[in-house]
């Protein structure tokens, strides 16, 4: 297999939001307006039951059950934005929704408040851009609460992983072993050990990245006042 | 005769990098590279792109200064590659790691399988045959390497060579884990399906070799033209009436094979995974094909007849 002549294309680093040079034509704006409209609804919806959650129990634990249904509707409706988000979908459904015993743990609170903040500042900011009406406090929020939102929720993340290992070697959570007549096999429970390795260099691009955001976007906040 | 003053530019700093004065007209791009060399040594001929327009494409080594739009005071821009690694090394590498790292499963080497096993063999006969074709298998393609191929490109950028060797490196030792596995299954339908997968496996093989011997013979030592491949008196080339690229076609024809010979799971993957990379080679190579030659047979299919 003779391989491919020299030079690889990168992948754009992916934002959902257009970029102002060539924009949207009228159906995709709409389309794309309802959709962060929705999305910002979903997440305001987990992050109101949180708070109404937690007056009403007096206490964090058990939070996770009270937004559980929502957080599931919204998380994989984002599938559309697919980078990001893999890992998200992935700790809500093969490592959360899997595992029951970790849905008490508050590693999981942790992540969906980090996450719950994250989005509805990040699809308002979306929504607004798309409506060339973008307050400059949204977009400050976006691009400076992540400094302390992204390692909350690795945090979390990596916490409630770490929670369901033992759980899914006891169990033998989705793994197959040898023999069978496929000749395959896989062991959940090291791949979630890789996964939780996979941060290392992963967490660190996204968060340079969103650094080095900031200072193209927030960068002119020293020449010019606020604009609206 | 009138020369040229050849000045070379910075493609993203506009820097003046080289100034060359009485340059002959009839100077390839690939004499003009050399000449650069000798004032930049660390900039090898391989590694610059010299284009007539920052953002343009790659002139090449064949240009002739004089046939180029350009005045008698050619301003041309520079792109360095980055660091650069001969086809031949690059495959030879990437090739001789699978034929050992199988071996290594075969012979069952310490630290792979459970202390009990060490250098133990196979109780399957098909486990001995899945060794032998996927070492000749490998050991063609090192041959033809040496001996075949002739590369239109002499280099490709450095780390390349680590991502071609994670694949098959990497995929060479996930399918021979379990080939060689002390509780390896054989196919359920034994001896026959075997059988099959061997005929299969060789007539791909045979037919894989056929094609990279036409495609050598089109070409003449030392040039790189490109010519529209044809059948030939070997049978196996007929396939050129219905697809651009068939040595794919049989590539994936033999690994298929290979799969159904070991009843393997990750064989599988191995090849529906080579199979949408060499899609994606074949379009392309279809592609242009279609734009050098007005005369390219309408019939034909990038990698399967008729169908992709």
């Amino acid at each position: 297999m003779s391989a491919a002549a020299a030079g690889t294309s990168k992948a754009a680093h992916g934002d959902v939001a257009p970029k102002k040079r060539r924009g949207p034509g009228a159906l995709a704006t709409a389309y794309l307006v309802i959709y962060n409209v929705v999305m910002t609804a979903g997440w305001l919806v987990i992050a109101v039951g949180l708070v109404r959650a937690y007056l009403a129990r007096g206490s964090y634990h058990g939070l996770y059950y009270s937004i559980e249904k929502p957080l599931k509707f919204f998380q994989t409706g984002a599938m559309l934005e697919v980078r990001e988000v893999m890992s998200r979908v992935f700790l809500t459904w093969a490592v959360t929704h899997s595992v029951r015993e970790v849905q008490s743990e508050d590693s999981v609170l942790l992540f969906v408040t980090a996450w719950t903040v994250t989005e509805i500042i990040r699809y308002s900011f979306y929504t607004f851009s798309l409506l060339n009406h973008l307050p400059f406090l949204i977009k400050w929020a976006r691009y400076t609460f992540f400094f302390v939102l992204y390692p909350m929720g690795v945090t979390g993340e990596l916490l409630t992983i770490y929670a369901a290992l033992p759980y899914v070697q006891k169990t033998g959570l989705y793994s197959v072993t040898l023999p069978n007549k496929y000749n395959f096999s896989f062991d959940y429970h090291s791949f979630l050990i890789l996964v939780m390795i996979s941060y290392i260099p992963l967490f660190p691009q996204l968060y340079f990245h969103m650094i080095r955001q900031r200072k193209k976007v927030l960068g002119h906040i020293e020449d010019y006042s606020k604009v609206e | 005769m009138k020369h040229y003053e050849v000045e070379i530019l910075d493609a993203k700093t506009k820097d003046k990098l080289c100034f060359l004065d009485k340059v002959e007209p009839n100077a390839t791009i690939g004499e003009i590279k050399s000449m650069f060399h000798k004032s930049h040594p660390q900039w090898y001929p391989a590694r610059q792109s010299i284009r007539l327009d920052p953002k343009g494409k790659s002139l090449k080594d064949e240009d002739v200064l004089q046939h180029l739009p350009v005045g008698t005071t050619a301003t041309f821009y520079f792109r360095d590659l980055g660091a650069q690694i001969s086809w031949v090394t690059v495959f030879l590498t990437e090739y001789t790691g699978p034929l050992v790292i199988y071996l290594m499963f075969y012979f069952r080497v310490p630290f792979i399988y459970a202390p009990k096993y060490d250098f133990t063999t196979s109780k399957h006969w098909v486990v001995h045959l899945a060794c032998m074709c996927h070492s000749f298998h490998y050991m063609k393609r090192l041959l033809e390497t040496l001996f075949v191929h002739r590369f239109s490109h002499g280099t490709m950028p450095l780390r390349n060579i680590f991502k071609n060797c994670t694949y098959y490196w990497g995929f060479a030792a996930w399918m021979a884990y379990y080939i060689n596995h002390p509780l390896y299954t054989p196919p359920i339908y034994g001896e026959q399906q075997i059988r099959l997968a061997l005929i299969i496996f060789l007539f791909c093989q045979i037919g894989n070799f056929s094609i990279h011997i036409a495609l050598r013979n089109l070409r003449p030592p030392g040039s790189k033209t490109r010519k529209i491949p044809y059948p030939t008196k070997n049978p196996f080339t007929w396939i050129f009436l219905l697809v651009s690229c068939p040595n794919y076609t049989y590539e994936l024809g033999s690994w298929l094979g290979f799969t159904v010979m070991t009843q393997c799971l990750p064989v599988a993957f191995f090849t529906m995974v080579g199979f949408i990379q060499m899609t994606v080679w074949a379009k392309g190579k279809h592609r242009s094909y279609l734009k050098e030659f007005r005369d390219y047979p309408p019939l034909r299919s990038p990698i399967l007849p008729f169908v992709l």
